[in-house]
């Protein structure tokens, strides 16, 4: 995968490192509690993949990490250090300091993440101009080689265009040029494919992957798509309903696949070799109240394993007997799950 | 785009035109003989030839009405049968007072209404949001002839704060006396134009600040204040500029009160007195010439409305 | 430290990127959507408004001095006492009496001419959205242009001309308001004209006029109250207008905004000569009446926008 890092940078304290993060949101109905105990850590040059479907708490867990969620609505307790500072919980202007020029996100919509009145090269020089001083020549220069290293051609002529003149696919490689533009240590991307044409998604994961390889750059992955960061992550945390449910290396997780839901994520991706007409799995039931959660797993009433254990009894995160794979689940799932992953088509 | 203004200019001179003619006609509207009535107690000989000449009344009505617009069109409004100026003399010594009064009030509005609208929005049905919304209400229920009397009783007559009625400075002969007799004017006029800017505003920012692209912009660790000025109020503008098309012709009604109450030389002023006086040519030469006046100004603002958002153009 | 308010990314419901149906998700946190009652406060100011209509329909009834009475035995300018409970102007007339009496000009006009606005404007208004055609183009250009005349200025040109009787300016002002009605009324028929519940009905062959009355009219009508409020508003604030440009109903009839322009005219005397009664009591009972009226619109407009998100 990634070329590990030299041995100095792995005595330095890990990129991201995120303890018991909770976050909760007061609304009319009660406290939404949307992420409940995370805990992670990433290094640099790694990438972290975060799977879950819509409602599980990923990209509020994403927001919270980068310290995007409104104060007034959100609580947030734990603990979320980048490079060894403390950012969870501290005034914009102290997270300012991070913003665009150590920790850069990715937004999942390029249509509305653009300003639709503002050209795009504009938007790029925008945090040159302001973070790194340069002047108005330099900035446009700095951002034509980064719409070139996004893979946007005629970049020129696309600097004094607006968002509505390029394509979907483009308008995501403006994005990331916008992320990248001041060299951030560490990239969120949050679902930075969904929306897109099924073929200009590899092309925008493989420049994510590559960018990410070169600028040796941290990379959280946030998707609901196990696809996805099958083939391009280091490590794969599964969330559920505001909990993580597995977490592994991610061959280990392919391969030592214990969780119920992690299992029916996977099954639920079609496979291109599967005969014509295969039905198509999907889970069925719904996701879990989060304002009042009923006792027991989260996945207790959709998974086709369920004890009754299960229903009363709230699986704590456990070691699995590879190390570095932890799962929360009473009866995990033994057997091995071959993954055709290198097939490559309709997957990555 | 050019399609779009050729479009809008045809409307503007249709608007134009039917805006003369309703001008024009408004004297007809009196029953017997037009120059008779026009006159009234202006009935001289002196001043039946000038009328006859002027709207060449032994011709039928829509030739009048041309040689009354040919007129126009070469500056000729006809005089005013009591101290026979020329209309178009009238109107330029008022209009002046007009724009000042427009120009100063809004300002003054927008000065206000800007910093309400930004920090209200921000924290939107928070305290401060709930105190300017209840604040703009009220404004609304205070119209210049409301609120214009009990201020100038209160800081002109009680308070001697300001100069009472009467007692009008030009700009050009006193720089600073002029701006103190038109700073109470300009806030009576100010005070309905700030409920609607900010009402707009606010509303426009709330829903501007709630798009990905701000929550983007702040991601590249952009300062709030950067943010407002320079992403969330160019959306939000184009809103306000419109909106200042349609509060000009409110500003109308509230600049004739004013100019009554404070005895300013205006158009209003001298609409009113003109009327009192059964000047009916030059009432007419006023009508049309603010009726076309405010056409133009809306025409004006729909048109920024189009540069200032580039999509709008290219629809 | 102020902070900008990023809202919540919705979480729904979507199709994964290889076609898999994946489960709806949890609703995005509610902020806070307000209570559709109407409050006290609502009724407060409608029973303020009901009490001012009272008055003016009943003032005859009440013990009140003749409005239009010059009471030489009472100060001039006087100040509120027993006699007279909100003093005297300068003519020796009870305020307190003009002002109740008053109230009737600005009602007659608020509301007369509204209705003449919403019978000129707004069953046009109906008709042509739901017919459409060159008709409904034609008069939909029309309103544009008229609207484009200030209506100030046109009402005090006619004014001028034809005379100043109460009925008249109702006449004129409620003319001068169809296009802006129409407009309205045209817009909100046109959002259920083409709703489906209207064709069903078609299909199953009522008229059109049945149609009208029963299926749409039913569902515009919130939109025709709560800006009817608004209109009589600002017809109000028309008259008083013209009233204190003394283009309005002439003197010695009494009207708020005739007294706002007496108040106002002995204001250039000076501390001495001048009369803040007829100022602040004319002021007060403008400000009053049209403060609960755009309360009463605006809670009756909250009350039944059902699309309406509070933010």
């Amino acid at each position: 995968m990634t070329p590990s890092p030299p041995v100095e940078a792995q005595l330095a304290p890990p990129l991201l490192e995120v303890e018991n993060l909770k976050v909760s949101f007061a609304t009319p109905q009660g406290e939404l509690r949307a992420v409940q105990g995370v805990s992670l850590s990433l290094e640099q040059g790694k990438t972290l993949g975060i799977v879950g479907e819509s409602g599980s708490g990923k990209t509020v867990l994403s927001r919270a990490i980068m310290g995007l969620l409104p104060r007034h609505s959100a609580t947030q307790t734990g603990s979320v250090r980048f490079q060894g500072e403390e950012i969870l919980n501290t005034s914009d202007k102290n997270l300012r300091h991070f913003w665009g020029t150590k920790i850069a996100m990715v937004f999942q919509d390029p249509m509305t993440s653009l300003n639709p009145v503002q050209r795009i090269g504009h938007q790029i020089t925008e945090t040159l101009k302001l973070h790194l001083k340069l002047d108005r020549a330099e900035a446009k220069e700095t951002a034509l080689s980064l719409l070139i290293q996004v893979g946007i051609p005629s970049p020129v002529e696309r600097f004094d265009n607006y968002p509505n003149q390029l394509s979907g696919g483009m308008r995501q490689r403006v994005i990331i040029a916008i992320a990248l533009a001041c060299a951030p240590r560490l990239l969120m991307a949050d679902e930075p494919t969904t929306g897109l044409d099924v073929t200009v998604q590899a092309q925008i994961l493989d420049l994510l992957s590559t960018l990410q390889r070169d600028r040796q750059m941290g990379m959280v992955l946030v998707t609901h798509d196990l696809g996805v960061v099958a083939t391009r992550t280091d490590e794969i945390i599964v969330m559920y309903a505001g909990n993580v449910v597995e977490r592994a290396p991610t061959h280990v997780l392919f391969s030592e696949m214990s969780m119920p839901y992690t299992e029916a994520l996977l099954r639920s991706i079609p496979r291109i070799g599967n005969p014509s007409h295969t039905r198509l799995m999907s889970i069925e039931g719904r996701p879990p109240d989060l304002i009042s959660p009923p006792p027991g797993c989260p996945f207790a009433p959709r998974c086709p394993y369920v004890q009754d254990k299960c229903r009363h009894e709230k699986p704590p995160l456990v070691e699995g007997a590879v190390p570095g794979h932890s799962y929360a689940c009473w009866f995990p799932i033994s057997t091995p799950v071959t993954l055709k992953s290198d097939s490559g088509a309709g997957v990555a | 785009m050019g399609r779009y203004i050729a479009k809008r200019v045809v409307l503007l001179i249709i608007i134009v035109f039917f805006v003369s003619v309703a001008s024009f006609f408004l004297v007809h509207l009196l029953p017997g003989n037009p120059a008779v009535a026009i006159l009234g107690p202006n009935d001289t000989p002196q001043n039946s030839a000038i009328l006859n000449k002027q709207l060449g009344l032994d011709h039928s009505l829509w030739v009048q009405y041309f040689i009354w617009i040919s007129h126009v069109f070469r500056g000729n409004l006809g005089q005013s049968f009591t101290t026979h100026q020329t209309t178009t003399n009238i109107l330029a010594n008022s209009f002046p007072i007009d724009i000042e009064l427009i120009v100063f009030s809004q300002l003054m509005a927008f000065a206000v209404a800007l910093p309400m609208a930004m920090t209200a929005s921000r924290r939107p049905n928070r305290l401060f949001d709930q105190f300017s919304n209840s604040t703009a209400f009220g404004f609304l229920a205070l119209p210049p002839f409301v609120i214009g009397p009990v201020l100038v009783l209160l800081f002109a007559v009680h308070w001697r704060v300001f100069p009472g009625p009467a007692s009008y400075v030009p700009l050009t002969q006193n720089f600073w006396s002029n701006i103190h007799t038109m700073l109470l004017p300009s806030i009576v006029l100010a005070l309905g134009s700030i409920v609607l800017y900010f009402r707009l505003l606010r509303n426009d920012l709330i829903s501007t600040l709630q798009e990905d692209f701000i929550t983007m912009a702040r991601s590249k660790g952009l300062t709030d204040r950067r943010i407002m000025w320079r992403h969330a109020l160019r959306p939000s503008s184009v809103t306000l500029l419109s909106s200042a098309g349609v509060a000009i012709a409110g500003l109308i009604a509230g600049t004739f009160v004013v100019e009554l109450l404070l005895q300013l030389p205006g158009l209003g002023f001298q609409l009113i007195s003109s009327i009192n006086q059964d000047d009916y040519t030059v009432v007419q030469g006023i009508t049309l010439v603010v009726a076309v006046a405010i056409v133009l100004i809306q025409f004006f603002f729909d048109f920024i409305f189009t540069v200032v958002d580039p999509r709008i153009a290219r629809d | 430290m102020t902070e900008i308010a990023a809202a919540m990314p919705e979480e729904t419901a979507s199709l994964g990127p290889l076609g898999v149906l994946l489960p709806g998700g949890a609703a995005a946190p509610d902020h806070g959507a307000p209570k559709k009652r109407l409050g006290i406060f609502f009724w407060i100011c409608a029973g303020w408004i009901g009490l001012i209509i009272l008055v003016a329909l009943f003032a005859n009834l009440l013990p009140l001095p003749n409005p239009d009475f010059q009471n030489f035995a009472a100060p001039q300018n006087g100040a509120p006492g027993w006699g007279h409970l909100l003093g005297t102007d300068d003519l020796n007339r009870d305020i307190f009496s003009r002002l109740l009496f008053g109230s009737r000009v600005s009602l007659i006009v608020g509301f007369g001419s509204t209705a003449i606005g919403l019978i000129l404007g707004g069953i046009p208004g109906m008709f042509s959205a739901y017919r459409r055609g060159r008709v409904d183009t034609l008069l939909n250009t029309v309103s544009y242009i008229v609207l484009a005349f200030p209506a100030l200025v046109a009402v005090i040109a006619i004014g001028s001309f034809w005379g100043h009787q109460l009925w008249k300016i109702t006449v004129v002002i409620g003319v001068f308001s169809a296009p802006l009605i129409f407009r309205i009324i045209r817009a909100s028929t046109l959002s259920y004209a083409s709703r489906d519940f209207v064709m069903a009905a078609k299909a199953l062959g009522a008229s059109d006029s049945r149609i009208l009355a029963r299926e749409i009219f039913p569902n515009i009508l919130p939109t025709i109250v709560s800006f009817g409020l608004i209109a009589v508003a600002g017809v109000i604030v028309l008259e008083g207008t013209l009233a204190f440009l003394g283009l309005s109903v002439p003197p010695p009839t009494p009207s708020w905004g005739n007294m706002l322009n007496e108040g106002a005219s002995l204001l250039a005397g000076g501390p001495g000569q001048n009369n803040p009664w007829l100022v602040i009591f004319p002021a007060a009972a403008m400000f009053s009446l049209l403060f609960t009226l755009n309360v009463v619109a605006d809670k009756l407009r909250s009350h039944f926008d059902v699309t309406e998100v509070k933010l």
